[in-house]
């Protein structure tokens, strides 16, 4: 027995069953996990059994099975804390993924935060999901976004971020893990010099918290956001963590059912945090799956993985670039393993189309972040990104296709 | 190897369309010109067009799009020189009914010119957008000056 274990990549990928599919009668080769990860036995068998066995709505039922669901529930909420490096469980609350969780704060903030001249720092590197709902918000209340630029390589300009950060600033908004470049971004440095000023940070990790063990706590933000179905959980439900005295602040967010403490003509008293951010039925069977997927993942050798996806993206870079003709976009150091890729003049589109012939699953496209495209003077781009249940032969596809590709344009 | 479906769906006629795109660049002079644009791809393509008394003068285009965008719009613009703007809205139903149909119905490319070239994107339901792209951006226009004739 060896001391250092190896991460053991072949017995992940028989956890996910559509590993072992073709597609186009060939081995599926999935390289698309930044839009979606693959989803492990355990999560759709939950799933499966939730409502099978168990289903039933939550709070407020006193016989047997809504008893069973909404521990369930709230047990996911204990999963979700623990997961991001922390305890308190009101502080998790369900949303329907990292769009929404934006969305939330951003309204609150319209709401009970922002006057006219101030000021909303984000960067080049955003999601169209952590621009839009600040435009938005900004408009509404006569406050102002400023953008901190990103270098050639795809690097945050930390100068420039430090000029843009002053007393006007209500909020810096801010992409962990950018999801077309791969880089990284300085977040708990962030973090210290907008707490300087007295200026919370909500942190974007829709694609951090799939890639790397995260900590709010050592990250020191005030909010962090991620979606369910990126950490091999369902679609359409996403977390929203945020500091106590933050979320006490803010207002409720939809209004409604479950979301009340008590309702009369008169007026209406909230439940208390997370409760009055969650009306309606929540999406239960998303919670359950989540949970199951926060297992799943915490089971895992974590830093193996990590250190998995990083070989397979440092031996897809060495062998793309060796490709004349591949120009790889983003290429900050230490970044995740995302590849974006042109491949001379051939549209992004045609590349997409290509691989896929070969069973390679790439995402082909703006990547809903237009703005930073543009930066890069390219409409769109190619995009392979690598998961922990991704393998070298993965890798050897991807390269192959393309270098079939180049013949064949 | 590549496979068929791929052959079919990039024949020679559109990656040469691709490679050399016909009627390429804003002309300096234009009587009308419209934009349109894939939000789900971001592709984008610029016709412009010089119409006199109903019929196409000259027509030109830019794009920033993929290789079938390309093609399809580079044909468009071959089949459609000297045509009236009766015949846009023929063609076009022609390609739309082409692209929608089944992908084992047979096309007479003798008969219908180069643009039957576009049958193979019938295999690949996620590229007929980027097929249609310029011909709906054309037609546009002609819906633009129809309102103005009214």
């Amino acid at each position: 027995m060896s001391l250092t274990k190896q991460f053991d990549y072949q017995r992940v990928r028989a956890d996910f069953p559509i590993l072992s599919t073709e597609v186009r009668g060939k081995p599926l080769t999935y390289l698309d996990s930044a839009a979606t990860s693959q989803k492990p036995l355990s999560v759709i068998e939950t799933i499966d059994q939730y409502y099978r066995l168990e289903n039933s709505n939550i709070h407020r039922g006193v016989h047997y099975l809504s008893e069973q669901a909404t521990d369930a529930y709230e047990v996911t909420r204990t999963k979700v804390a623990n997961f991001i490096g922390t305890t308190d469980a009101d502080e998790v609350v369900f949303v329907r993924g990292a769009t929404e969780g934006i969305n939330l704060i951003a309204q609150g903030f319209v709401e009970s935060v922002f006057q006219p001249g101030d000021e909303i720092l984000i960067t080049h590197m955003e999601h169209h999901a952590n621009i839009v709902p600040w435009q938005i918000a900004a408009q509404k209340t006569g406050a102002v976004l400023k953008v901190v630029p990103v270098d050639d390589q795809g690097v945050l300009d930390m100068d420039a971020f430090e000029a843009l950060l002053t007393e006007k600033t209500r909020i810096v908004s801010v992409v962990h893990v950018s999801n077309a470049l791969g880089t990284i971004n300085p977040v708990k440095t962030i973090v210290e010099k907008a707490h300087a000023l007295n200026v919370p940070v909500l942190v974007d990790g829709a694609q951090s918290a799939p890639h790397m063990p995260v900590s709010v706590r050592d990250l020191g933000c005030d909010f962090f956001v991620f979606s369910g179905h990126k950490v091999c959980g369902p679609t359409g439900i996403g977390v929203l963590w945020g500091k106590r005295e933050w979320l006490e602040r803010l207002p409720p967010y939809q209004s409604g059912g479950d979301m009340i403490e008590q309702v009369d003509f008169e007026g209406t008293t909230y439940k208390g945090i997370p409760g009055k951010f969650e009306a309606g039925t929540p999406h239960i069977e998303g919670v359950i799956g989540l949970g199951a997927a926060l297992d799943y993942l915490t089971g895992l050798d974590r830093e193996g993985a990590l250190q998995h996806e990083t070989a397979l993206l440092d031996r897809a870079t060495e062998q793309l670039s060796a490709i004349e003709g591949v120009r790889i976009i983003g290429t900050a150091p230490g970044k995740a393993s995302v590849i974006s890729f042109l491949m001379g003049d051939v549209h992004p589109h045609d590349i997409g189309t290509f691989l896929d012939a070969d069973g390679v699953a790439v995402r082909a496209g703006h990547h809903c972040v237009q703005p930073l495209l543009k930066r890069f003077g390219v409409p769109a781009t190619a995009r392979a990104s690598f998961a922990f249940y991704n393998d070298f032969d993965d890798v050897e596809r991807l390269v192959e296709a393309v270098r079939k590709m180049k013949q064949f344009f | 190897m590549v496979n068929e479906e791929l052959h079919e769906l990039y024949q020679a006629v559109i990656l040469d369309h691709n490679k050399r795109p016909r009627n390429y660049g804003a002309p300096d002079v234009y009587t009308h010109s419209a934009e349109g644009y894939n939000p789900l791809c971001g592709d984008k393509v610029s016709v412009f067009v010089t119409l006199e008394d109903g019929r196409i003068e000259k027509i030109g285009f830019e794009s920033a799009a993929c290789a079938i965008c390309k093609a399809s719009a580079s044909m468009m613009t071959e089949a459609l020189s000297g045509e009236s703007m009766q015949a846009v809205e023929k063609t076009a139903d022609k390609i739309r009914n082409l692209l929608l149909s089944e992908t084992d119905a047979s096309i007479d490319l003798e008969s219908e010119g180069e643009w039957a070239a576009l049958a193979g994107v019938r295999k690949f339901p996620a590229r007929i957008k980027c097929a249609l792209l310029p011909w709906q951006t054309l037609l546009n226009i002609k819906r633009r000056t129809s309102n103005f004739e009214h």
